[in-house]
């Protein structure tokens, strides 16, 4: 059952505002009284999966689901989608462009993060029509 | 130690975000890939990097640090110093390379209590 979910609309190159859909989750999670170290792994995976859906994605939503046993991150675009998957999960590889590599992103680190930060790590895209990734975190007692 | 405690110490200029100056600081670290810093900066650390820009705030917010300085020489943009001021995150400047600020923040005992990639 879910107690509580939330969506945060995420535009392409909308660098004002990036960040600020995981800088919500992470204060309504606080809110909550979620375990921080929790808390820790959900913010690097919403901000980088946030990041992706600005820098390649297109328009997208950044959705997280709190349920009684586990949080679910849920991120959807409507971009181009990854042409191998397979190689989008590979430390070090990356599409990004020289400048948002100037700015410091790019280092092909984001989906091995999430993958790795996730307890459960889903990623489906189809080309032209956007990509999704779904994380599950479960809640430790 | 608190951010102003630094600032004081090593005369580190405060671009914005004064209102965290009481921040305590727990520790350290430096790095300007931000997937990278991201994945391994410790919680209350203050970051040394020379990204000035806007997207620098939201990683400090989420990563609960202490503060951000601005290594180099570098500067802010104006939307990064709006973002700092609006999220309370201190912005400090300081005119020399990372390697020497590191260095005197380490002697002056700003040390992370668990290696920050482990």
């Amino acid at each position: 059952m879910s107690v509580l979910k939330k969506c945060f609309h995420v535009k392409k190159r909308d660098f004002i505002s990036a960040g600020e859909a995981s800088i919500n989750i992470q204060n309504i999670l606080k809110s909550m009284q979620i375990d921080p170290k929790l808390i820790r792994r959900i913010a690097i995976c919403g901000y980088e999966g946030e990041m992706n859906v600005v820098m390649h994605g297109g328009d997208g939503m950044v959705c997280a689901e709190i349920n009684t046993d586990n949080i679910v991150l849920d991120i959807s675009d409507n971009g181009p989608g990854i042409e191998d998957i397979r190689l989008a999960m590979q430390k070090g590889y990356s599409t990004a462009t020289d400048e948002y590599r100037e700015m410091g992103f790019g280092a092909g680190m984001g989906l091995p993060n999430m993958e790795k930060n996730a307890d459960l790590f889903t990623i489906e895209s189809e080309k032209g029509k956007g990509t999704r990734v779904r994380m599950v975190f479960h809640m430790r007692r | 130690m608190t951010v102003q405690d630094l600032v004081n110490r090593f005369n580190l200029y405060v671009a914005a975000g004064q209102q965290g100056l009481d921040r305590q600081v727990r520790g350290g670290y430096s790095g300007d890939l931000l997937s990278e810093v991201m994945a391994n900066a410790p919680e209350g650390c203050v970051w040394l990097t020379v990204q000035g820009h806007q997207n620098i705030v939201a990683v400090a917010v989420l990563k609960q640090m202490a503060a951000i300085i601005l290594t180099g020489g570098q500067t802010p943009d104006d939307e990064t110093q709006q973002k700092a001021n609006q999220e309370g995150i201190p912005l400090l400047l300081w005119s020399d390379s990372a390697f020497e600020l590191a260095g005197l923040l380490h002697a002056a005992g700003v040390q992370n209590s668990e290696s920050a990639t482990a």
